[in-house]
């Protein structure tokens, strides 16, 4: 039984991982209806800005955030003016290649101004296993994991208040809904274009930070955003905690899976599981768990 | 007619040609808005009327012509300068937010009256919830007036079709603007619910001192309601005056129930 609750909590909290990334996603989506193929990108992107301006400049580790969220901010605003202002009205799949051009682009800046090589990010986030859950439960869980999953939780929180009760977050939503309405309202589209890919900039970077300590700062990280596509496909394109749940549901599901059916199969199955359940919901609720009803009408 | 002509110009347009591709949808318009006025445009499908009231709000820029709003005179609109500068509207086939609440949506209307800045706004604390407070009831002043208290907290895609359209109508009041463009408030609406649209449209003009554009099809409505009617067909200025002059013009009457052509 313990092993039990192990296994579905390290896949909870791997899951947690995967809905950090899945996060920046539904974010531009909702309010701009771009799948943004670069969001694992910039999840690297900002990982290897972190750690460049830690080792080649010598800041401070919370300056080192600060800097990172201002570039991060910067390269949003970057992104308005160059790209998105230019293809407003432009076909879902032109922007959807657009982004994987940004993707390409994000990629070589990181690897000019930082270089290639593997890099350690040591924010002192704690290291090891929990201590407490291995004394009092028996439980094996990872202190790391336990802080990302603490950070998401607080992120989400966050990010539900701000789009539910302010002034931004509603107009965020409106432009999501309806463009010209929320055109005729005053509310700018290139300056909600900015804030959203900002936040799902900062996002990238809490992402970045987390898969960064787990594994090192390296290009394999901008990969992780594959990982999350199945976790879009199960939670809905369009909402926030559909992406949270839908990372848990892919964490655990994919590391019950390989503990109790790998051995009839003879394992591995952890690496194509998540795919095979988003196919399947592909066709049964093709809209996801939370996300909004697909009406056509004709 | 003195007291009328001595009335502000608010709104001025003058030879408007806007053209999609090979397509003429306005062909040189001509006409002006005075302050407090209920100023109708209508005319048969494809008149250029909805085309109209784009141009004015900013989302349609016309090759040829200028807009004189409050005394500025413009090439043409940006949707933005449009609604800083108190000109709000409702659509033909309602654009409300669908999946936000009644109160939400009214709220967007008041999003030019919110000046807070990101900082506040993202840690909802100090002058960003005081905003959010004054803003609260202002909007729930409108719901008041509309009559929709039930309907506060239901997500708008759900309402029924006559009530949508008051909830668009209710975004648009919540900006105060000084000119409302309606186009085609009633349409769709059963003789009960226009009745109730035709109230508010009145009151909103007296009680309010709101200037109004609308569109409409219903002519009952149009000459009831309407200080001076314009009449477009085909893009093009067919007649625009008082009501019963534009009733009894007999250019007016052959558009509408159309005269064979003569061969």
């Amino acid at each position: 039984m313990t092993f039990f609750i192990e296994v579905v909590l390290s896949g909870l909290m791997a899951g947690v991982m995967y809905s950090l990334v899945a996060l920046g996603f539904v974010l531009i989506f909702k309010a701009s209806g771009i799948f943004n193929f670069a969001q694992g990108v910039m999840a690297l992107f900002a990982a290897l800005t972190l750690v460049g301006l830690m080792e080649n400049f010598g800041f401070p580790i919370w300056l080192a955030i600060i800097g990172t969220i201002a570039v991060m901010i910067a390269l949003a605003w970057l992104i308005e003016r160059v790209m998105l202002r230019h293809l407003v009205n432009q076909e879902p799949i032109i922007l959807f290649m657009a982004t994987i051009g940004l993707a390409y682009v994000l990629e070589g800046m990181g690897d000019i101004m930082w270089g290639s090589d593997v890099k350690v990010l040591d924010l002192g986030i704690p290291q090891g296993a929990s201590d407490w859950m291995l004394d009092n439960f028996d439980i094996y869980i990872e202190k790391l994991e336990i802080f990302a999953a603490g950070t998401a939780a607080i992120m989400v929180a966050f990010l539900a208040v701000f789009f539910q009760k302010t002034r931004i977050g509603r107009a965020l939503r409106a432009v999501a809904d309806d463009h010209q309405a929320a055109l005729s309202v005053g509310i700018s589209l290139h300056t909600i274009w900015v804030i959203v890919w900002s936040v799902a900039g900062i996002v990238a970077l809490v992402a970045g930070i987390m898969w960064g300590s787990k594994s090192g700062v390296q290009f394999s990280l901008s990969l992780i955003a594959l990982k999350a596509l199945p976790v879009l496909i199960l939670g809905g394109f369009t909402s926030v905690p559909g992406a949270i749940i839908g990372g848990m549901i892919i964490g655990v599901g994919e590391k019950v899976a390989e503990v109790y059916l790998g051995p009839f199969v003879g394992g591995a199955i952890e690496n194509w599981f998540a795919y095979m359940l988003a196919l399947a919901f592909l066709l049964f609720r093709p809209q996801g768990l939370f996300g909004e009803k697909i009406i056509e009408r004709v | 007619m003195t007291q009328q002509s001595a009335a502000e110009t608010i709104l001025a347009v003058e030879n408007i040609s806007l053209s999609f591709g090979i397509m003429k949808v306005l062909d040189s318009i001509s006409f002006d808005i005075r302050r407090g006025e209920i100023r109708s445009i209508i005319g048969p499908n494809g008149a250029g009327k909805s085309s109209m009231l784009n141009v004015i709000n900013g989302f349609y820029h016309p090759q040829e012509g200028s807009i004189t709003f409050k005394g500025e005179t413009r090439k043409q609109m940006a949707p933005h300068v449009a609604a800083s500068h108190g000109i709000a509207r409702t659509f033909q086939n309602i654009a409300l937010f669908k999946g936000m609440s009644t109160l939400d949506n009214i709220m967007t209307g008041r999003n030019l009256k919110m000046k807070t800045n990101l900082f506040w706004q993202a840690l909802h604390i100090g002058p960003a919830r005081l905003e959010e407070l004054e803003n609260r009831e202002a909007a729930e002043k409108i719901i008041d007036f509309l009559d929709i208290q039930a309907i506060r907290k239901k997500p708008v895609g759900k309402l029924p079709y006559g009530l949508q359209k008051r909830v668009e109508l209710g975004r648009a009041l919540a900006a105060e603007p000084e000119l409302l463009l309606l186009d085609e408030p009633m349409a769709g609406m059963n003789s009960e619910e226009k009745e109730d649209m035709s109230r508010f449209i009145i009151d909103v003009n007296s009680e309010f001192g709101t200037t109004i554009a609308l569109i409409e099809h219903d002519m009952g409505v149009v000459m009831d309601l309407s200080d001076r009617v314009l009449v477009l067909d085909y893009g093009k200025q067919l007649a625009d005056g008082l009501p019963d002059e534009v009733r009894n013009n007999q250019v007016v009457i052959d558009a509408y129930l159309g005269v064979p052509h003569e061969h």
